[in-house]
């Protein structure tokens, strides 16, 4: 049958990409200036140096820097299907303890700010599309606002306002319910924003269709014509974006974490960068990347569930 | 009487007017609230990035250590920092930098999406799969990460925040090109051409080219709105240009240990870039309305 | 009268009923009645207070060319003119029912129920993402009517009703994987579930293939036989001739023509009536103008060179386009069609959509490779040749399209379309001034002028564009144009023009056609000789005259008597 087989192509597609990105890191690795044994040394230190070929030798042996690209390269490859991402240079421990525990939060932050994102959009876009003037353009302005916050400004400002002002909920939240209350909407304002634009111009050109026409021909009112008819279209758009827009929100909750001070792969990432610790970062990167490469996936799917149309093709 | 529901009138055919309409090469100006107030913000934006002065008198390195930490007034509109620096100054000349990193990332953006998009849009098959399989990779790794993946390998500089913005922020345009040069390619106008008995290089460089790049005033300036906000992210994060530089990004690292105490430190150059950000991309999309207007 | 379950739960829909039932009980009183009926859209009036009755049983026609209002008119019926429209009249009655005093909320109680709206193009006039069976049970539902049970069986009884083979299968099945036909039948299924009074038709048969648009004519027949009103709005004179038994034409808003449609139809009183039948190309205006003056109403014949049957201009032999599709299956679009067109004659290519036609044009252009087989332009070789070598031939061939403006560089404007144009010719132009000399004696070959010179195509008008593309065409002073369904986006008064345009253009510059054309009244209209293609292959072939005539070949049988005809008075 045919659709197992399309599945397959694209579950291996998606691997193929996996392993794309995870050679993009690797050799980006080899753009650092110096030598990697240079800059391990000089963050142990806390000082920029020269160092002797004997200081640098057992560094290299350790990280195996001596080996040739391309074993190292097929090491790190073979690593990661075996859930190895490689030793922090600073704190000589695998990549994958380093991120570990911190990896939970940072996806429950994501998972909540999208499915909040989405019930935003929706409620958004179905009280405000072609309700007359002055609500429309409320809308379709609301959303032109939110879509273009950045994350840090939002959150400073939700900080402020609901948590330092007006005390409703804590400044340093953890990972509490109440707590995450505010990071999960500085994620997810910015988020609506952008999908209710493209579910707002999908709506508006799916109401002009002759089908809604025939629908109100049949005595259908209009409240159940966009339930029934419209609402089904205009979120097509939407649910593609939704697999680009969950890796959008995972590097956007490296930011709210920093803002809100929650626990997540957000401090690990930035102390990472700060120490120049590269396999760290690499792997949260290729994490994310996975991440996105199977929301991608399920969203393809879910795609073709929801738009039959694909499925005759 | 009876009350009506949104439909337009039916039937798709022009009518027959039988009189020619003269196009006109002058754009026509119509004041609108929506225009104006974006266009004022850009000009504010040039001038304070040209000409600093006009806009305020005091020095951004001011210190003045007896009105630390002042909240906004009328004498300090954005208040004043740990340092008595009065932040609306600095804002002011912090524009030159932010500006500059913003039309950087984005030149340097765009070029790379022009190339790789009419590449893939123009000989498609091979090419249009092997570059459509890089720009998926590519979309794997948010800017963001992006940035702080070469910013860990290279250290933090200025020039790597630009070419981090820049090459990480390539993908997304360079998608939009490609589908652009791929809706122009089918159209019948470019098919009527060759029909002709033009040269296929001619049509590429007459018709392809020129309607595929339509959309390029809009893009550019959603480039730079965007590579702003993520040069200032990255500066938020500690990671950007350093202390005392004005840059707006930096502005927002050394507000962040104040947020509970002294706000305006983070929220007003934060409010800054999201009113220039916001205007930029409106502006762009103004004019883009506007010289697809004219062309008709 | 027809027998309904009676399914109605709610008094209100029950009391409809019967009111429904005593209306047509009294056959030959009026069901529907307008009086003075105005509509605004913004300052400009659309509809300029107009009149007519409905009875039981028989069928309305409303006529008329785009902007006359008839499809204003008919959406007014239902109460959807549009939002931004102001709706006046002095009386809009339904069996007892006042049209002019319902709010949003009693229409629904009409709509579906009372009344029955038809839209043009089911593809696009039912959500291609729910069911068949859903799409078609959608008034059952609204308006309360019977179970779910009852409603899936009362489905699959309409299907079957309305001619769809395997009810419940296509009822199970989404409008996409119906053919064109069927969705069509589904459409007008839905349209008539709860049996309304009143059926109305906007433009029901656009879009469909000839055959098709016969099968869809007999059904609403079947309706009118059975009590039903209908109102029927077309711009298709012959369409309309088939069902209609009374007949208005409206032009800008007014009614210009009002009467039986026999009368109408074959003795009109207004001219502009007049006008619109001798406009409609058919085998009795061959060899005429099509657009007469108003006071001679001679027919003016045309004035042609004897063909020069010596060496065929343009020659195809038995090529071949086959496709492969994405899942790997071959279709064979062009099969083995071999053709010659002669100096100053016009060889028509009628056919169906999918019949392979417009490839073939396409190939006999040389924008696409045949798979076998080839082309030769007098007598050597054309689609054979390397492109380098081809391309300085190319302005022997001018093809004129069904769509003009999306042939037009957008941001360009007819002077430099035009002197593009002139450029890839055998003369072209050594200096500006006389690049848009030439340019403006084109403009005034097809009837535009030099003001038109500056003009932007978007701002033109169908028929003006089209104009200006024949003009594209004949710049480089080619020997043939091929013409792709070039009228067929053209209301009748302004094709006509085009039609005399090319014929004229024939005439004086002994230019030959290709012509391409679904219609094939048009086709007998324009065509010296003619090939009818179905599925790919070149079915028949032979003079205008042979093939309408004497036809051979089923096919063209068929397609022949499915053709709506309309015989005028003068040439009865």
């Amino acid at each position: 049958m045919k659709t197992p087989r399309r599945i397959v192509v694209k579950v291996a597609g998606a691997v193929l990409v996996l392993i794309a990105a995870a050679s993009v890191t690797f050799f980006a690795q080899l753009l650092v200036p110096g030598s990697r044994a240079t800059v391990i040394l000089n963050e142990q230190n806390g000082r920029a140096q020269q160092w002797t070929p004997a200081q640098l030798a057992p560094v290299n042996k350790e990280f195996g820097f001596s080996k040739p690209i391309i074993v190292q390269y097929l090491d790190y490859v073979g690593g990661l299907f075996r859930g190895n991402l490689g030793t922090s240079f600073t704190q000589y421990k695998p990549v994958t303890q380093v991120i570990g525990a911190e990896l939970a939060p940072s996806l429950v932050l994501t998972v909540a700010a999208l499915i909040t994102a989405w019930v935003l959009t929706l409620v958004v876009t179905l009280l405000t599309v072609r309700r007359g003037r002055f609500i429309t353009a409320l809308g379709s302005g609301w959303e032109a606002l939110t879509a273009s916050l950045p994350a840090y400004w939002l959150g400073v400002v939700l900080l402020v306002v609901f948590a330092v002002e007006i005390r409703i909920f804590p400044v340093i939240g953890g990972t509490s319910p109440m707590g995450t209350v505010l990071p999960v909407l500085t994620l997810a304002i910015p988020l609506a924003g952008f999908l209710g634009q493209v579910t707002r111009d999908e709506f508006e050109k799916v109401l002009d269709q002759p089908f809604i026409t025939t629908a109100r021909t049949r005595g259908m009112s209009d409240t159940a014509v966009r339930l029934k008819h419209a609402l089904r279209h205009s979120i097509l758009p939407a649910i593609t974006l939704s697999g680009w827009a969950l890796g959008a929100l995972v590097s956007g909750a490296v930011i709210v974490e920093n803002v809100f001070g929650r626990p997540g792969i957000g401090q690990v990432l930035v102390n990472a960068v700060n120490t120049r610790d590269v396999p760290t970062v690499s792997g949260i990167v290729l994490v994310i990347a996975a991440v996105y490469v199977v929301a991608n996936l399920l969203v393809d799917i879910a795609y073709s569930i929801v738009d039959p149309r694909l499925r005759a093709s | 009487m009876t009350s009506v529901t949104a439909l337009p009138p039916a039937s798709g055919r022009a009518p027959d007017s039988g009189r020619a309409w003269r196009t006109g090469r002058r754009i026509r100006v119509r004041v609108r609230l929506g225009t104006v107030v974006p266009l004022l913000i850009v000009v504010l934006l040039l001038v304070a990035a040209i000409a600093p002065g006009l806009l305020t008198t005091r020095s951004p390195n001011g210190i003045d250590i007896e009105h630390t930490l002042l909240a906004p007034s009328l004498s300090h509109p954005f208040g004043t920092d740990d340092a008595g620096r009065d932040l609306y100054t600095r804002v002011i000349y912090g524009a030159r930098e932010s500006l500059g990193i913003g039309l950087g990332a984005t030149g340097l953006a765009m070029s790379i999406a022009i190339l790789l998009g009419f590449a893939a849009g123009l000989a498609g098959g091979v090419v249009d799969a092997v570059i459509g399989r890089i720009l998926e990779v590519s979309f794997a790794f948010p800017v963001l990460l992006l940035a702080l993946l070469l910013i860990a390998i290279r250290g933090p500089s200025l020039t790597t925040e630009i070419v981090a913005v820049g090459i990480g922020s390539a993908p997304g345009y360079a998608r939009m090109v490609r589908g652009q040069v791929l809706n122009v390619r089918q159209a019948p106008y470019i098919e009527a051409a060759s029909a002709l008995g033009h040269r296929r290089l001619a049509v590429i460089r007459r018709h392809l080219f020129p309607n595929a790049m339509r959309p390029l005033v809009a893009m550019i300036t959603l480039g730079v709105g965007q590579s702003i906000v993520w040069a200032s992210s990255l500066s938020f994060l500690g990671l950007g240009v350093a202390p005392p530089s004005p840059e707006w990004g930096a502005l927002l690292d050394s507000g962040r240990m104040y947020i509970t105490t002294s706000w305006w430190l983070e929220v007003m150059p934060g409010l800054v870039i999201v009113v220039v950000a916001l205007s930029v991309t409106s502006l762009g999309r103004t004019l883009q309305h506007r010289l697809e207007g004219a062309a008709r | 009268m027809t027998d309904i379950e009676t399914g109605f739960a709610d008094p209100i829909e029950q009391g409809i009923e019967q009111g429904i039932e005593r209306a047509v009980a009294d056959d030959g009183a009026p069901l529907l009645t307008v009086e003075g009926l105005r509509v605004w859209f913004g300052s400009a009036e659309v509809v300029k207070g107009i009149s007519f009755t409905t009875r039981p049983g028989r069928c309305l026609a409303i006529v008329g060319e785009s902007g006359s209002g008839k499809s204003v008119t008919a959406r007014t019926l239902v109460g959807l003119t549009g939002s931004g429209a102001q709706v006046q009249a002095g009386r809009i009655d339904l069996a007892g029912t006042d049209l002019t005093r319902q709010t949003e909320r009693s229409w629904r109680s009409i709509r579906g129920r009372q009344i029955g709206f038809i839209l043009q193009d089911a593809l696009v006039s039912l959500d291609q993402l729910r069911r068949v069976g859903d799409e078609v049970a959608e008034p059952l539902k609204v308006h309360g009517w019977g179970t779910r049970e009852a409603r899936a069986r009362k489905v699959v009884d309409l299907l079957a009703s309305v001619g769809v083979p395997e009810p419940e299968m296509r009822a199970r099945q989404r409008p996409y994987e119906l053919s064109g036909g069927l969705r069509q039948r589904a459409l007008i299924a839905s349209a008539i579930a709860l049996d309304p009074t009143l059926i109305v038709a906007d433009e029901p048969t656009t879009a469909l293939d000839v055959t098709i648009q016969a099968q869809v004519l007999d059904l609403l027949a079947e309706s009118k036989a059975r009590g039903t009103s209908i109102i029927l709005i077309s711009h298709d004179l012959s369409v309309v001739a088939r069902l209609a038994d009374e007949v208005l034409v409206m032009r800008d808003g007014c009614v210009v023509e009002h009467g039986v449609a026999h009368q109408v139809l074959h003795q009109p009183r207004h001219e502009y009536t007049q006008a619109l039948l001798d406009a409609i190309p058919s085998e009795h205006t061959r060899g005429t103008r099509l657009v007469r003056p108003a006071s001679d109403a001679t027919v003016v014949a045309r004035t042609r060179e004897p063909v020069d049957r010596d060496r065929p201009l343009l020659e195809a032999r038995h090529i071949t386009k086959v496709f492969r599709g994405p899942d790997k299956v071959d279709r064979t679009v062009v099969d083995d069609v071999s053709f010659e067109l002669f100096t100053g004659e016009t060889l028509g290519i009628v056919g169906e959509s999918g019949s392979g036609k417009t490839t073939s044009a396409r190939i006999a252009l040389a924008l696409l490779q045949p798979t076998s087989g080839d082309v030769l332009l007098r007598g050597q070789p054309w689609s054979t040749l390397p492109p380098a070598r081809r391309r300085p031939l190319r302005k022997q061939i001018g093809v004129i399209y069904q769509d003009p403006l999306s042939s037009f560089d957008p941001r360009w404007h007819v002077g430099r379309i035009l002197a593009d144009a002139l450029r890839t010719g055998n003369r072209p132009p050594s200096s500006k001034a006389e690049a848009r000399a030439r340019a403006i004696r084109l403009l005034e070959q097809v009837g535009l002028s030099a003001e038109h010179l500056s003009a932007a195509p978007l701002r033109l008008s169908g028929g003006q564009r089209q104009r200006v593309s024949i003009a594209r065409a004949l710049a480089p002073e080619p020997e043939v144009i091929i013409c792709d369904e070039p009228v067929s986006a053209l209301d009748v008064s302004i094709q006509a023009q085009v039609l005399d345009l090319l014929t004229d253009l024939q005439d004086e510059l002994g230019v030959s056609y290709l012509f391409i054309s679904h219609d094939l009244g048009v086709i007998h209209h324009m065509s010296d000789r003619v090939l009818v293609m179905k599925d790919g292959l070149v079915v028949e072939s032979g003079t205008a005259d042979e093939i309408f005539e004497r036809p051979a070949h089923p096919y063209t049988q068929r397609l022949l008597t499915a053709l709506p005809r309309l015989t005028t008075a003068a040439n009865q």
